[in-house]
């Protein structure tokens, strides 16, 4: 690994400032997807500026039920805090789902964010790409592509977003709260994470010097009844094939409201639009719900190898959304 | 720039001095520290064989920067038994035939220790999910499995 500098920030203006005069300046925290990939080459900081002491580090439940989570929050914290397990089912199995115990104490909620994607290509240096080096190319489109996306690509980068978090708060319209040069913030998490086009190294909408302080996420009348069901390679500790983030509300047979967002077939975690519209107002049935994944994956635009995740999520939608509905039944 | 960096490790306060505060907590812990039970293979966070408690929680020691580590409470392999008798889970994975090359089990030990103290009576699943971030490439998961279900047997 190169030599770097480390700097230990005791105020988030400090951080700020510090990363801001300092184009190869990053910022740290819990280091489970920064210092691996310092350590394959692909991350080259001169400066490293530790976030570990600022004091984002709480989980707080607002009166008109916000739940607002400061950035240094440890996933299994947060998947373990009784406002997420009980009120946010989704976001405590999508956490759950992720990573292994050691990483999920260490990863935080920016961090998780900001992870970049698994893309083999991406994380061999000896390997031209388009988002690691811009303008050298993409050799996925042709090469090992399995699991990259079906939606959202361009021809220039087919990487997907590897977060299972980011795909439950997708579902939940969280706010990303952002400190920066030029004061705070607040941006949709659907504002956050970029669609590759013409320049897929701009993954985020972030400014250099930007800093995620937490998330905010608004209160769901129905978000007890959410689930998150990730499909993998093996059963445990493995990045996800393809995910479903749902929250349902049914009435007398009747999709009141839906919540839906998939994750790993896109370059950032997908809320489905589509299959909510053509959802709501249908009945709760399994044909309903294979027709709203289908109205989403009308999009999809499939390579050779990962074809096989358009009839994947669709399955992973109606069983999901099947499971809630017999719940809430 | 180097700094002396200050931890409890296995309940004793110790000093390293001219760390870089990039290196890992790992490289401290070993090449420092002279405990080297915590093992160093993928250095990314994948196989879990520098596996510590830190303040308390599983960590890959690999990832952690030594600076981020200052002033913390750390538990290595070295600390489980008391320097006479085996811990539990040390003398249950003797017994139970859990170790082939060796490599892995530090790590194993401190997070199926960690989640004895969690979960004292784990579900087969429960133990399974827990040692997910812990790879043998001896493969031999089924006598760690048992290991894990004697301690849990021999605390009871």
């Amino acid at each position: 690994m190169r030599p770097f500098q480390f700097v230990r920030a005791d105020d988030a203006a400090t951080a700020v400032q510090t990363v801001t005069a300092n184009p190869k300046a990053k910022f740290l925290a819990g280091g489970t997807n920064l210092v691996d990939l310092m350590k394959l080459g692909v991350e080259r900081p001169d400066l490293l500026v530790d976030l570990t002491r600022l004091p984002f580090d709480s989980v707080d439940v607002e009166a008109d039920g916000t739940v607002r989570i400061g950035t240094n929050v440890r996933n299994s914290d947060l998947a373990a805090h009784p406002a997420v397990r009980n009120g946010l089912p989704l976001l405590s199995q999508a956490l759950l789902a992720g990573a292994s115990g050691q990483l999920r104490n260490m990863a935080t909620v920016g961090g998780n964010l900001l992870q970049r994607t698994r893309c083999v290509y991406f994380q061999d240096v000896t390997k031209p790409c388009n988002k690691r080096q811009p303008g050298s190319g993409c050799p996925a489109r042709q090469g090992d592509h399995r699991n990259l996306a079906i939606l959202g690509a361009s021809e220039a980068c087919i990487a997907t977003h590897p977060s299972d978090m980011a795909v439950a708060l997708a579902a939940l319209d969280a706010r990303v709260a952002v400190s920066g040069p030029d004061g705070d913030r607040e941006t949709p998490l659907a504002e956050l994470h970029a669609l590759p086009g013409e320049h897929p190294e701009q993954e985020t909408t972030l400014r250099h010097g930007e800093l995620i302080t937490g998330i905010a996420v608004p209160p769901l009348a129905y978000a007890e009844r959410s689930a998150y069901r990730k499909v993998r390679d093996r059963a445990s500790y493995a990045f996800a094939v393809a995910s479903v983030a749902a929250a349902l509300d049914v009435e007398d047979g009747v999709v009141r409201d839906v919540r839906l967002a998939f994750g790993a077939v896109a370059p950032k975690p997908w809320r489905a639009h589509a299959a909510e519209d053509a959802l709501r107002g249908r009945p709760a049935t399994a044909a309903s719900f294979r027709a709203a994944a289908e109205a989403e994956l009308a999009a999809a635009e499939p390579l050779r190898d990962n074809a096989f995740k358009v009839p994947l999520i669709t399955n992973v939608v109606v069983r999901t959304l099947s499971d809630l509905a017999g719940e809430t039944s | 720039m180097t700094i002396r960096v200050t931890m409890t490790v296995n309940g004793e306060p110790l000093t390293a001095d001219d760390v870089w505060e990039g290196e890992s907590l790992l490289h401290v812990l070993r090449e420092r520290l002279g405990l080297p039970g915590s093992k160093n293979a993928c250095e990314q966070g994948e196989c879990g064989s520098c596996t510590v408690l830190l303040g308390g929680e599983v960590v890959c020691a690999c990832l952690v920067g030594a600076g981020q580590a200052e002033g913390a409470d750390i538990v290595t392999v070295e600390g489980l038994g008391d320097g006479e008798q085996l811990a539990t889970i040390q003398q249950t994975f003797v017994a139970a035939g859990a170790v082939q090359c060796g490599f892995c089990t530090p790590g194993l030990l401190i997070t199926a220790f960690d989640l004895l103290n969690r979960d004292p009576d784990p579900s087969d699943a429960t133990i399974r999910e827990a040692l997910a971030g812990n790879l043998c490439r001896c493969t031999g998961y089924e006598k760690i499995l048992d290991a894990v279900r004697l301690a849990a047997e021999r605390a009871r």
